[in-house]
């Protein structure tokens, strides 16, 4: 669905992607894991071409996505950030709705019932009225969830989507997750939680340091980790 | 003796106090001169080919006094198209324009300069994780401006518009010297007329300050409301 070829990528003097090559299946989930600063997210952002790249070539069935129009790029892949990244003057509804509106030009009635459906699958349908500062963490990443979800990717990114939540509300936002790896969506997860990683992961990769050290089933992974590197990462975690 | 001569002065006071509408239309004009201006600044801004233009002009107008632009806008630009279409086509064009007329162009097109770095500093001030978020949706540049980056810029800077129209009100006090009757030029016929300095001063001083009170107590009760 989605293959990296040598891929680099520098800010300034600081290459974070050294070289990254790696097929990511469709309908398969990728959990990637690292330690922070090891280009996980950089990686995720070079797929929508958040984040363009250097060098190399990042492919979407097939095709280079920088021939690709980015509009029709991204209405292929939903994100979701770890800082939600809501728009704060929209309300919940108004969130799942606009895209809908604006750009997919759907009338505001048919518009209005996709986003009820899409917001009641993530348990926000309640707080349709509600602006973001007015939502807990789970709340807000429940909410971009739908938003992302509302628009049916293909693809999902996962942007370290628990790592700015209190740890009591983590479990919410990842058993929405959980329900998406089950409907044949290619996801692709940066994340720290391991008990997650090793529920709903069809293929992991570590990565350090901009390289991808490891990649394999989660049994393989974490039962018979075959780099040092991977072996030390999962000492210190687990 | 008197200190404060109220009953020389309290004839006068109706005639001072027409002066507050003047002063008024000028600075509301200009802010929506300036308000609409300012914006078109900051798009031209964000574009290469606008983006010299949009720069000199917002560095000139704040790089000059306002008294000198008033004067070129006024004065010097009337007598230069008399030159260039008169004189030089030999046309016979009447290129004078009102004190009025004036007053608007030049407070319109000044405040714009300010207004277009408040904005500005305002977009600066929206979450990039927003701007981010409208990327991968694939909202437009149009839209995203529109609808996300924009409204969000105008409540984070309103504060600083408030300010620059408080200023607006204080500034258009030089509009006396291309004769316009607003607050300061009433004051002047008034002394003229009767020799008093002081109470002249001090009421149009009373207008000016509870002019502008009022207009920082209103805007302060509309970012309360539109900070819910």
């Amino acid at each position: 669905m989605i293959t990296l070829i040598d891929v680099h990528k520098s800010f300034g003097d600081i290459e974070v992607l050294k070289g990254i090559s790696h097929e990511f299946q469709k309908g398969k989930t990728t959990v990637i894991l690292g330690a922070s600063g090891s280009g996980k997210s950089t990686l995720l952002r070079t797929i929508n071409q958040l984040t363009p790249i250097d060098e190399g070539k990042v492919l979407f069935e097939g095709v280079d996505v920088t021939t690709i129009k980015h509009r029709q790029l991204v209405a292929r892949i939903g994100i979701v950030f770890q800082q939600f990244n809501l728009f704060s003057g929209m309300n919940v509804l108004q969130n799942v709705m606009y895209t809908l509106v604006k750009e997919k030009k759907l009338n505001k009635d048919k518009a209005r019932e996709m986003a009820m459906i899409s917001l009641d699958k993530v348990n926000m349908a309640s707080r349709l009225d509600a602006y973001p500062k007015h939502l807990s963490g789970g709340e807000k990443q429940r909410v971009a969830l739908a938003r992302a979800m509302v628009l049916s990717p293909d693809v999902m990114l996962f942007d370290e989507p628990t790592s700015a939540l209190d740890p009591e509300k983590v479990n919410e936002v990842l058993d929405e997750i959980k329900k998406l790896t089950h409907i044949g969506l290619t996801n692709i997860i940066v994340t720290h939680e391991m008990g997650f990683a090793r529920e709903v992961a069809d293929e992991v990769i570590f990565m350090d340091e901009g390289r991808i050290i490891e990649t394999g089933s989660k049994e393989a992974f974490f039962q018979h980790p075959k780099a040092e590197r991977t072996k030390q990462f999962l000492d210190k975690i687990l | 003796m008197d200190i404060f001569d109220y009953e020389k002065i309290k004839p006068w006071i109706p005639y001072l106090a027409k002066g507050i509408g003047i002063t008024l239309l000028i600075a509301f004009v200009a802010a929506i001169v300036g308000f609409i201006l300012g914006v078109v600044l900051v798009l031209m801004n964000k574009r290469k080919f606008f983006r010299g233009f949009a720069r000199g002009y917002i560095d000139i107008f704040r790089g000059t006094p306002m008294l000198l632009q008033l004067s070129i806008i006024y004065f010097a630009i009337p007598q230069l198209l008399d030159r260039i279409f008169n004189d030089g086509f030999g046309m016979n064009i009447d290129f004078a324009i009102t004190a009025l007329m004036a007053a608007f162009i030049t407070f319109g097109l000044n405040s714009a300069a300010y207004v277009s770095e408040i904005i500005r500093s305002g977009i600066n001030s929206v979450d990039p994780g927003e701007i981010e978020a409208a990327k991968a949706l694939g909202i437009s540049k149009y839209h995203m401006y529109k609808d996300i980056v924009l409204p969000k810029a105008f409540k984070n800077s309103f504060p600083a518009l408030v300010n620059e129209f408080v200023t607006l009100i204080k500034e258009t006090s030089i509009v006396s010297v291309i004769g316009i009757q607003d607050l300061f030029r009433r004051q002047q016929i008034v002394t003229a007329q009767t020799y008093l300095y002081f109470e002249a001063l001090i009421i149009i001083g009373v207008f000016y300050y509870v002019l502008i009170k009022v207009f920082s107590l209103i805007a302060r009760r509309l970012e309360v409301i539109y900070a819910k």
